[in-house]
């Protein structure tokens, strides 16, 4: 346990005291300034790791979590994650200062937002810095939850929740998938440590579920950074509070699709299909996202297609990067390695200018009450900071300078033309197309930014369209999109400085080749003379604004496509349709009589555990070294037969319940015979307990009815019946002939020396089994609440039809 | 229910009761080494209180005991999964339970197991469980 460990548990912890805290200082003090402690303090305290990492070191840290299943807890920080988590937290920090002035602390439940809050962001920094898979699985999930619960956050919203719902359905199915590629992945290398996996690559080369393994991985990734088809989720998140779209969706949780392609690049990349697949998926994605955001009317609706577009060209600068690893080394190599660079410095510029810009549109927003482009316009003199703010940030997006954007786009245009002219992976014929997609789409994007800026605030002021009188954002307000705007144009002057330190250490990881500092020169430069980019720059720019100009003429033809085609209807017609056939389907086998559930149940037992007896050769006598029968024990089966048959032919319930507990006394009786004082209590007092408990309903049964039942239903009994003890005899004398696992008996040799304990039992309940015992008594809260809410819900259900009569 | 005013049946209860909270207490610390443990304890515990809510109506008992039983379950769970991650803080694997002899006033040397905290946390989850089951049936009209 380092305190790395505890910096990613901190979230966690304070996730539980905040609902206090909340209870404590509400309406005096608003929450969110205790919660801003918990992401600045982690982000100071990760910048620590900036000189060390920046050094081609790694580390690795690891703590025994569940040893026998080789589940450890471990921490890794390399360049990749610590890039993320520096985005992380430091995102984080601004956000929650935003959603300070954002969130009225009198009109909402703050605690439940900051809980959420605080969940996701532990969830985050659990993904980016474990190094075990399936606990990357476990915080992966984690974030898919948490990011539910934040786009339900106003689940008073139908579509909140619709949302919230679609989200959900999308990423978590991709996180199945993903558990899957994980599992082959475990399978192949033995172990669960990526770092032990990246040393094995050579090997599972041409094992034959590394093609699965890789495209289950990768419908985890694009189905969390939302790359085509699986976008769809993302428009619809963007229901959630301003602050929450700001962070989750276009800072961090949509960004962990490309951790985990990044992360998996070293296992994977090198080979033809990982490039295809990333490529063009990240390539698709930015065309759809950029040709998608501009139709849109709603300012959040275009930055969400915007994310996605985004997202699109981050993954395919990735797929460009991996073909660095089919070249290992040299000039080649090195030349397709600085996509891998520029995806992370995109990432980055991303989160700055992105996460401002949905600030400021939360300000118009707050200001205005209103998102709609077509109702909002001139508002420069209004808001003229929050137009500075969106000029920054747009013209960042758009890929002008002089603003970190600029950088970036001009490094992806490097790429796809370096990547046109690759020999390898059939790229020969297909090459010329990328630099025509990733041109095209930066047309669009460019187009996007400018409707963004320009419609917004510029133009006639329409007071009568806004709910409020526009006026400029709180002080508070604007200093969050305020840090991140400076921080677009201090990165586009001093670009170096992010490259030599942060950059290279997060290619290093990507691509082991370049992990020691040295290996590779990188030069950002604002100016790179005339050459292909920048012409390619100037025809977006004059392409984008000829478009912008002319776009009532052409904005029809987005109507043309109608909407029956789009994955959105398939989506929902999908959803409906599987609603209403597990509808019918629970309505025909749900009859509402237990002796119907309990013939499924059996029918299945007798299916399932007799089908495997019978063709898995499982039944197995061996009788030799069965202990000879004693006569107690002759007379106990005796009369448990008695009591058992007692129960079958009573006629009344009291002599059922009576002959039922006295069945269970006989059996703790063997207990006794058999030594076992533990069991023979427990037993005891769980029959005395059952039997009360029995007698306590006891007056509200009826009488037992004689039913005239028909010969055919009684013959079904008596087949299953007979049936289901066959089974269990069976299964119970196989048990006890065949040895399939190791006899837990030994632990009581040594239970005194390990644990301390004379009683055996206990010993290997709470010390040598305690996670059996836990779960076990999980099981029983569970129940325990599964029983109260059934009797309960049914009285309330009862008591409102009474009053409905 | 039928309300029960059995001047016998109460006398007897109030001593019985007694009797048996002492003795599944015995039984729930004497676990580690004799028959017994948090299980049974508990469940001893319960068919204690049981008695007492078959003595007496649910709703003097529940005065004169304002105990949420489902609270209980989920502290008794939540003291189980705690005691394990101690383990952890320690640098070892979650769940590892350890002992060690002490020299206490009136007891004498006395081992104090960590696996008895994991056992209070069984024990309450399985009385939290049992009353509440048994309560939510009994209450119900």
């Amino acid at each position: 346990m380092s305190w790395l460990h505890i910096m990613v548990l901190i979230p966690f912890l304070f996730a539980i005291i905040v609902p206090l805290i909340y209870r404590v200082f509400t309406p005096r003090i608003h929450t969110g300034w205790f919660v801003l402690c918990v992401p600045s303090v982690i982000f100071l305290y990760l910048l620590r790791y900036i000189p060390v990492i920046s050094n081609g070191e790694t580390i690795f840290i690891s703590v025994p979590w569940i040893p026998s299943y080789g589940i450890n807890y471990t921490t890794y920080i390399d360049g990749l994650s610590l890039v993320f988590g520096l985005v992380i937290t430091g995102i984080g920090a601004l956000v929650v200062l935003y959603s300070i002035y954002y969130m009225s602390k009198l009109k909402e439940s703050l605690h439940n937002f900051y809980v959420y809050l605080l969940l996701f962001m532990g969830a985050m920094l659990g993904l980016v810095f474990s190094d075990n898979i399936l606990v990357l699985y476990v915080f992966w999930e984690l974030t898919s939850i948490s990011s539910f619960l934040l786009i339900a956050y106003w689940y008073q919203r139908e579509k909140s929740r619709y949302g919230a719902q679609k989200s959900m359905n999308i990423t978590i199915f991709g996180g199945l998938a993903m558990l899957a590629g994980f599992i082959m992945l475990s399978m192949m290398t033995e172990t669960y440590s990526i770092r032990e996996i990246i040393h094995q690559t050579d090997s599972i080369y041409d094992h034959s579920l590394f093609l699965p393994a890789m495209i289950l991985l990768l419908l985890g990734a694009f189905t969390k950074s939302a790359q085509f088809p699986f976008s769809i989720w993302l428009p619809d998140a963007m229901e959630a509070p301003t602050p929450i779209s700001a962070y989750l969706h276009s800072a961090t949780m949509v960004k962990a699709g490309i951790y985990l392609v990044a992360r998996m690049t070293p296992i994977f990349g090198g080979s033809a299909e990982w490039f295809w697949l990333v490529t063009s998926a990240g390539l698709v994605t930015l065309l759809y996202g950029s040709l998608n955001a501009v139709k849109q009317t709603d300012l959040k609706a275009l930055l969400a297609y915007s994310t996605i577009s985004q997202l699109g060209l981050i993954m395919s600068l990735l797929g460009m990067g991996s073909a660095s690893l089919y070249y290992g080394t040299g000039d080649e190599a090195s030349m397709y390695a600085v996509a891998v660079l520029a995806a992370i410095f995109h990432l980055i510029n991303h989160s700055t200018f992105k996460g401002s810009l949905f600030m400021v549109v939360g300000i118009i927003d707050h200001e205005t009450g209103t998102r709609d482009i077509r109702r909002l316009g001139g508002l420069m003199h209004l808001m003229p900071i929050s137009f500075t703010l969106a000029i920054i940030g747009g013209f960042s997006m758009a890929g002008l300078p002089p603003f970190n954007g600029f950088l970036s786009k001009e490094m992806f245009f490097t790429a796809v033309l370096n990547a046109s002219d690759m020999s390898i992976f059939s790229m020969e014929s297909l090459g010329v197309i990328f630099p025509v997609i990733a041109w095209a789409a930066s047309v669009f994007t460019f187009i996007y930014c400018m409707i963004l800026i320009f419609k917004t605030f510029t133009g006639k002021y329409k007071p009568k369209k806004l709910e409020k009188a526009a006026h400029e954002a709180p002080v508070g307000m604007l200093v969050p999109p305020v840090i991140l705007s400076s921080l677009v144009i201090i990165i586009f002057f001093f670009p170096n400085v992010l490259s030599q330190y942060i950059l290279k250490p997060a290619m290093g990881a990507v691509l082991p080749a370049y992990s020691q500092p040295g290996e590779i020169e990188i030069k950002i430069s604002a100016w790179h003379g005339w050459n292909t980019e920048l012409f390619m720059t100037m025809g977006v720019v004059a392409a984008g604004a000829l478009l912008y100009l002319y776009l009532k003429k052409w904005i029809g033809i987005y109507s043309i496509y109608p909407y029956s085609m789009t994955f959105n209807n398939f989506y929902n017609q999908g959803l409906g349709k599987m609603e209403d056939m597990s509808f019918s389907l629970t309505k025909s086998y749900m009859t509402g009589f237990i002796r119907d559930y309990f013939v499924y149940i059996f029918t299945f037992l007798i299916i399932i555990v007799g089908g495997s007896i019978l063709f898995l050769d499982g039944a197995a006598f061996d009788v030799s070294n069965n202990g000879p029968v004693s006569i107690y024990e002759g007379v106990l089966i005796i009369s448990m037969l008695t009591a058992a048959l007692t129960v079958l032919f009573s006629k009344s319930r009291l002599t059922a319940i009576v002959a039922v507990g006295a069945l269970g006394y006989l059996v703790s009786l063997f207990f006794v015979i058999f030594r076992a004082p533990d069991l023979a209590l427990t037993q005891l007092v769980v029959e005395t307990v059952t039997t009360a408990l029995f007698l306590l309903c006891f007056y509200h049964l009826p009488e037992i009815r004689r039913e005239a039942v028909r010969v055919k239903f009684k013959m079904t009994n008596l087949v299953i019946s007979l049936g289901v003890g066959a089974i269990v005899a069976i299964l119970a004398l196989s048990a006890n002939g065949t040895r399939l696992f190791e006899p837990i008996a030994y632990y009581y040799e040594n239970s005194y020396e390990l644990a301390g304990a004379r009683n055996i039992v206990n010993a290997i309940l709470v010390d040598f089994r305690g996670i059996d015992t836990m779960l076990e008594i999980f099981v029983l809260g569970i129940a325990s609440l599964g029983v109260y809410t059934l009797v309960k819900l049914r009285i309330s259900g009862r008591d409102r039809s009474e009053r409905t009569k | 229910m039928k309300e029960p005013n059995d001047i016998i049946l109460h006398a007897v209860i109030k001593v019985a009761v007694v009797i048996i909270l002492t003795f599944s207490i015995n039984l729930f610390f004497s676990g580690h080494h004799n028959p017994g443990g948090g299980f049974i304890g508990g469940l001893g515990f319960s068919a204690a209180l049981t008695l007492l809510f078959l003595a007496f109506d649910i709703e003097t008992v529940r005065q004169n005991i304002p105990v949420d039983f489902k609270v209980l379950t989920a502290i008794g769970v939540l003291i189980a999964v705690f005691t394990g991650v101690g383990g952890i803080v320690f640098g070892a694997p979650f769940l590892t339970q350890t002992f060690d002899y002490f020299d206490i006033p009136v007891f004498g040397k006395t081992e104090l197991a960590t696996a008895v905290l994991f056992d209070v946390g069984v024990a309450l989850a399985v009385i939290g469980t049992s009353m509440s089951i048994i309560l939510s049936i009994g209450d119900d009209h």
